[in-house]
């Protein structure tokens, strides 16, 4: 399609939202959980779209928004001690720790590599055999079964300096938490991460919860139409999982993928930045695959990193508050210089505030 | 960082009424009006890549600098800071690049100096090269001249150097012929310069890409800027790559472009001019400066939604997420 | 958390392996999660692998539904 075509199904789909939402018996708050859908909503200008009953706010699905400080101070621990490569996506280079961040780390002199992809830590592995290599696990089902391709691969080869400090989240257990809340309609599901795990595995929110959830692609018309489905099954107490991304994701999503990571991982608890722990929402290494393990072979003292008290993130990741309620905002807390995971992802809720206002 | 290392304790100190704005480059008082000056250092990583290397790039950097104040770049300065045991034959094929984009460019390098520094002090090779360039006519482009209805000019595709030096990196194993843009957009601003008066003001997006220096135009003129995310040009290629890692192509450095404002009504005549010129294929009129929303820049997006164009933060990551 | 992009398959390479591209930029990929891919597919790559392959049926569906929904308004006015 060109772009008036596009043009032209947008003022579509946002006729049909702001004829749908008129017939809303109150506000309409939708929520995000994913990123990709955060950055691609504020790239299109797709809230300029909306009615002003419809809200969509977001929520703990950004990797780098929910990674805890004592992550990287874990990570930079290990790299100073071990004198260790620390090998990670880009997302993370930037966010404070309470020893700094890794990019800090690096201009201090610390071995820092920026990768596209978890295979690519296997080749820096390789060029230095006598020095730990360290990926940071971090991501969600989108990326855990990159990384556990990654280890089995590193198992094949028999490689000896190669480890992971996980981090890894999963989706189901805070969107559980979240669909209890009563200011929120629905939910607009990750579309990359529904093709692992299947559109089919949301059917609590609409069976414990009564609430809609929709998956959607990353196209701005992917996300109106995906919009427009929500507010229609609000208006009409029909709430349902829908599936709009049939071209990508499937409703059991991709079994080798998670095949692959079943071998690899098992669930634990994981503690998220603002949230605190969840139960079984992490991953861990199995026994079999406990020689990458860097928390195991690459033992350090790591100590607490609470978050800053006065940090109104928690509140602000779960959606109930705006980032103007935070006393820090736009004072001590700054994408130059962020206090909170809100603030240290470039579209975190507090950053695309700062840098787009309210929206 | 820099901005307020710059802003907070280099001018302060130094400021002695030129260096206060901030310029790219500057016209030299107190000599006759036509003397332009400027300087800038080169630390890219990787030293080679497609389209260039750190030795092509400190002559097109810094001639382009000039052409930004409409002076024709004329001479240059050239400063090595080597590591210890940087290889012989990479040093010959950075001066060889730099003589041939020198004589493409026609200036002349007329000065320089050398000095090896142990290993771990410099990322192979640190480059700095001084210019001087003669202004040509009175009318110097400024943020002053910049009114409401004029309108903003890309002299082509944008991102192609951000994104090839982005794909290169060793730990990235992209295959592509995607190649920087690095090259003396003087031929292009030549051609403005027939707009006499229309043309207001130019700026080289390099470090932030486009997004920067609307940025910095609107922050300069206080005026606002609105811009079609249609109309901007990008390459395939570019698009492909900037989608792939996660980057905006906006705020891509680009090393062989320029962004000028011209005068209301002055579209259709500019195109024109560049209708021709081999470094300003693609040119395009992105958007205008406008009354509203002063000091910022909104966008109209592809889908017709609408959205502020923030200014970069530093460096330029690819994403998972 | 979910940056992936449709490139399509132009060549495999090996075991589980195969050669990528999109507008010029070609990518080695992992094909490990996708093992029924056919040459010419476009899949779904996430951080050098194919997490999913694209059914162009359902991507033709799409297409047909936004097209509708374009003609629908083509007669009012561009704003």
């Amino acid at each position: 399609m060109n772009s008036i075509e596009e043009s032209r199904t947008a003022r579509a789909l946002a006729r049909d939202i702001r004829e749908a939402a008129a017939k809303a018996p109150g506000p309409l708050r939708y929520m995000e959980v994913c990123g990709t859908h955060t950055m691609a909503i504020h790239a299109a200008g797709l809230k300029s779209f909306f009615p002003d009953n419809l809200k969509l706010v977001s929520g703990p699905g950004c990797p780098v928004c929910v990674t805890e400080k004592r992550f990287i101070d874990h990570a930079i621990l290990i790299g100073q001690k071990y004198d260790a490569a620390l090998v990670t996506f880009g997302d993370l280079i930037k966010v404070p720790g309470s020893l700094g961040s890794l990019a800090t780390f690096r201009s201090e002199g610390g071995a820092v590599r920026v990768v596209y992809s978890p295979l690519d830590s296997i080749e820096i592995s390789l060029q230095q055999p006598s020095r730990p290599t360290v990926f940071l696990g971090v991501g969600f089902e989108t990326t855990i079964p990159t990384v556990a391709a990654t280890l089995k691969t590193a198992k094949v080869r028999e490689i000896e300096n190669f480890f992971v400090l996980p981090a890894f989240k999963t989706i189901h257990p805070p969107l559980k938490a979240l669909a209890a809340k009563d200011d929120l309609n629905g939910f607009l599901l990750p579309g990359h991460v529904s093709a692992i795990i299947g559109s089919d595995s949301y059917d609590y929110l609409v069976s414990e919860f009564h609430k809609p959830g929709v998956v959607a692609g990353f196209e701005p018309l992917d996300i109106l139409l995906a919009l427009r489905d929500l507010v229609r099954m609000t208006v009409e107490d029909s709430p349902e999982i829908l599936n709009d991304y049939k071209r990508v994701v499937r409703s059991d999503g991709n079994p080798t993928a998670r095949k692959i990571v079943k071998e690899v991982f098992e669930p634990s608890d994981a503690s998220w930045r603002g949230l605190g722990v969840i139960p079984r929402s992490g991953l861990a290494l199995r026994e079999s695959y406990s020689r990458f393990d860097a928390t195991l072979h690459l033992p350090v003292e790591v100590p607490d990193a609470p978050d800053d008290p006065r940090c109104l993130c928690a509140a602000i990741l779960t959606g109930s508050k705006t980032p103007d309620r935070c006393g820090l905002f736009g004072k001590e807390c700054t994408p130059e210089d962020p206090v909170g995971p809100c603030m240290v992802s470039s579209e975190g809720t507090c950053a695309a505030y700062y840098k787009y206002g309210a929206a | 960082m820099t901005g307020r290392l710059i802003r907070d304790i280099i001018v302060p100190r130094l400021d002695r009424g030129q260096l206060g704005a901030l310029p790219d480059s500057v016209v030299l008082s107190g000599l006759g009006e036509s003397i332009a000056y400027t300087t800038d250092s080169f630390v890219v990583s990787p030293i080679f890549f497609p389209g260039g290397n750190i030795g092509s790039l400190a002559v097109h950097g810094t001639c382009n600098d000039l052409a930004c104040s409409a002076a024709r770049p004329l001479f240059l300065s050239l400063s090595l800071i080597l590591e210890e045991g940087f290889p012989m034959e990479k040093l010959e094929l950075i001066l060889e690049s730099v003589a041939e984009a020198a004589d493409q460019a026609e200036v002349e390098v007329v000065t320089g100096d050398t000095k090896v520094v142990p290993k771990g002090s410099a990322d192979g090779i640190f480059v700095n090269t001084s210019g001087i360039g003669k202004v040509d006519g009175s009318l110097r482009p400024s943020p002053k001249r910049v009114e409401e209805g004029d309108l903003i000019l890309v002299s082509g595709p944008i991102g192609n150097h951000g994104l090839a030096v982005m794909l290169s990196r060793a730990e990235f194993s992209f295959d592509f012929d995607l190649q920087s843009d690095s090259a003396s957009v003087w031929p292009v601003v030549e051609r403005l310069m027939e707009l006499g008066p229309g043309l207001k003001f130019l700026r080289d997006p390099t470090r932030g890409g486009v997004a920067a220096t609307l940025n910095e135009i609107a922050s300069l003129t206080g005026k606002g800027i609105a811009i079609d995310e249609s109309a901007i040009p990008v390459d395939e290629s570019v698009s492909a790559a900037s989608e792939i890692l996660g980057i905006d192509p906006l705020q891509a450095a680009n090393e062989g472009k320029i962004v000028a404002v011209v005068g209301k009504g002055k579209g259709a005549h500019v195109l024109d001019l560049l209708k021709d010129c081999p470094l300003a294929r693609g040119a395009a009129i992105i958007g205008e400066v406008t009354s509203e929303n002063s000091a910022r820049v909104v966008m109209r997006t592809r889908i017709g939604g609408s959205r502020i164009l923030p200014e970069p933060s530093g460096e330029l990551l690819p994403r998972i997420c | 958390m979910c940056l992936a992009v449709p490139m399509q398959l132009v060549e495999i390479t090996g075991e589980g392996t195969g050669k990528v591209n999109a507008g010029g930029v070609r990518a080695d990929v992992s094909l490990m999660m996708i093992p029924h891919v056919k040459l010419g597919d476009y899949l779904i790559v996430h951080a050098g692998f194919g997490i999913e392959v694209l059914d162009a049926e359902e991507a033709g569906i799409r297409l047909d539904l936004f097209r509708e929904l374009a003609e629908a308004t083509a007669g009012e006015e561009e704003p």
